[in-house]
């Protein structure tokens, strides 16, 4: 293949995806107490709603589903960059023949991986030990696909804040990502909120997340299938696009 | 006659930081399986011209030619030919030296039996083969850097960019490192050498390239650099007994100063041969042993101060 064909760079430039998402793995995902704390923080923020609110545990299983894949997908892929910056290992990544769009990419593949790799463990619980059945497993896979996409590209976009400090992102991360959960229908479905409720779930892609759980696993929903998918991809399109500029004008200042 | 190619080009390079121009429209060229070395002060420029050169950093103005392919243009093209030992830079800790070295073969897309091969060939001649499953988080400086010029040599590339590669090493390391740079260099390895140590650069380079303030203020072979600076020349010279440095200086005609240099003394001078003719008739006539006497030229360092200091000192008087 010619170095210079359009083949060559996309193959050239998938390895480059693969290899950072490797490389994130192996640093940032798979330890134990990644994955244990991926599983476990979810659980236990939501039995900590729904506990003592007399609804049945499968029927919490969408709100579960969502914040799962929101928590998981999007935990680590705030850190990546910053941490590189500090560790000095961004220098050496960014003058390989990678370029930065591929480095993203590659991040968020492994955010991607990670956040549907956990949420199989609800949803496994919910299906072998509370007895929840998946009405519609295409838009299961829909959602776990879109979902974990969308929500790790925020992660990286996070991400791009111009600090080597990771609990600078930590902390602009939580603050972005703790109020979602509450507006996104998790804990009380849309229907039952109040108007301004409803407006401000509007804006947040977990609610779409969540709604499209419960299309799979319920088969109910508050928004029609193909809204709830055209707004998660909406909301993933515009996080990777703006994470992308972001953290092309961004670079060269982590490095001076 | 076969024709030199250039392995870079670089033609009116800018690059400003705000107010501060870091590098100010500078030209230069590095042949073919040339060892060019690039010296400077801090914050000369020599990191954001090296971060340009690689395309870690975007110029402002001027264009960047490595290889054949301008580097805005076809990045991929120029970066898959170049190895890159940035100056602050580590091996990722949490992999092991074996893990970061594949990791950069597949950056550079060698394919994965050649990337295993060469990975054990340059394990071993970096002397890391007992702790390629080892997390590099436990090396040592040394070990890391070289770890760090494996991985940047785990394509084969043509074109070496080293920004102060023995920086802080032990000798042990540091020697090394510079004998694996000849050999490259040797094999027809293009090797860009930015470096505070001149005397690694004098000893090393075929030609240096000396910045200053964002300006190339003189480029040539370090001998030709020397010998421009005919003022540096100087007489060393020990007797078997302490001599007044100010005595010499008043009774040898054509030296315009005199240094003690420890148990020796150094007299600058335009002519060191007429002079050291003179110092062993004053030896003669005053009773003293001449315990060794060398005529020396002009080192680097000098070239390098007199280039840089110059700059000061005609800022100053502006």
């Amino acid at each position: 293949m010619q170095s210079g064909s359009w083949r060559f760079r996309a193959r050239i430039r998938l390895i480059h995806v693969l290899a950072v998402a490797r490389k994130d793995a192996k640093i940032y995902y798979l330890k134990a107490p990644v994955l244990i704390y991926g599983i476990l923080f979810p659980i236990c923020l939501f039995f900590a709603f729904a506990i003592g609110r007399g609804i049945p545990l499968e029927r919490l299983l969408p709100g579960l589903m969502g914040m799962t894949l929101f928590f998981t997908s999007s935990s680590a892929t705030p850190v990546v960059i910053p941490w590189e910056t500090r560790m000095r290992t961004l220098e050496r990544l960014i003058s390989t023949p990678a370029s930065v769009p591929s480095i993203i990419l590659g991040d968020i593949l492994a955010g991607f991986t990670y956040g549907i790799t956990v949420s199989l463990v609800p949803l496994s619980v919910g299906i072998f030990a509370l007895g929840a059945r998946i009405v519609d497993p295409f838009i299961m896979t829909v959602d776990l696909a879109l979902g974990a996409l969308c929500f790790s590209a925020l992660g990286s976009l996070l991400s791009s804040l111009p600090t080597d400090n990771p609990s600078n992102v930590m902390m602009l991360s939580n603050l972005v990502r703790l109020p979602l959960i509450f507006i996104s229908g998790v804990f009380i479905p849309i229907e039952r909120m109040p108007g301004w409720g409803k407006t401000i779930a509007l804006i947040s892609p977990l609610t779409y997340a969540s709604d499209l759980a419960r299309h799979s696993l319920l088969n109910e929903g508050y928004y029609p299938i193909p809204l709830d998918i055209v707004m998660i991809l909406a909301f993933g399109i515009t996080f990777i696009a703006v994470g992308m500029v972001l953290h092309r004008r961004n670079i060269p200042r982590r490095l001076s | 006659m076969e024709e030199v190619r250039n392995a870079v080009e670089v033609s009116r390079l800018t690059k400003r930081f705000g107010d501060i121009r870091a590098v100010d429209g500078i030209s230069f060229q590095v042949r073919e399986g040339e060892l060019f070395g690039f010296l400077g002060p801090n914050g000369a420029g020599k990191t954001t011209t090296v971060r340009l050169l690689t395309g870690v950093l975007r110029p402002d103005a001027g264009r960047i030619n490595i290889m054949g392919f301008d580097i805005s243009k076809a990045p991929l093209e120029a970066k898959m030919l170049m190895g890159i030992v940035p100056e602050m830079s580590n091996p990722y800790i949490d992999l092991s030296a074996w893990d970061n070295l594949m990791l950069m073969g597949e950056l550079y897309g060698v394919p994965k039996g050649r990337r295993r091969e060469k990975a054990m060939e340059l394990l071993e001649l970096f002397d890391l083969q007992d702790r390629r499953d080892q997390k590099t988080k436990g090396f040592s400086k040394g070990m890391k850097q070289r770890l760090i010029l494996a991985m940047a040599l785990i394509h084969e590339p043509k074109l070496l960019f080293l920004d102060e590669p023995t920086s802080g090493l032990d000798v042990q390391s540091a020697r090394l490192i510079r004998d694996l740079i000849r050999e490259l260099n040797r094999n027809g390895v293009t090797v860009f050498l930015t470096t505070h140590n001149i005397a690694e650069a004098d000893q090393m380079c075929d030609r240096v390239a000396i910045i200053d303030r964002g300006k190339i203020v003189a480029i040539d072979e370090p001998r030709n650099l020397k010998a421009a600076i005919k003022s540096s020349q100087s007489v060393e010279v020990a007797f078997d007994r302490p001599v007044d440095g100010s005595e010499l200086l008043r009774n040898i005609e054509g030296v315009s100063e005199v240094r003690r240099e420890g148990d020796r003394l150094r007299l600058y001078a335009d002519e060191p041969g007429d002079v050291a003719s003179r110092l062993v008739e004053y030896a003669k006539a005053h009773g003293l042993r001449v315990l060794s006497l060398n005529t020396l030229g002009p080192s680097l360092e000098d070239v390098f101060v007199h280039l840089t200091y110059a700059e000061e000192g005609r800022d100053a008087e502006r």
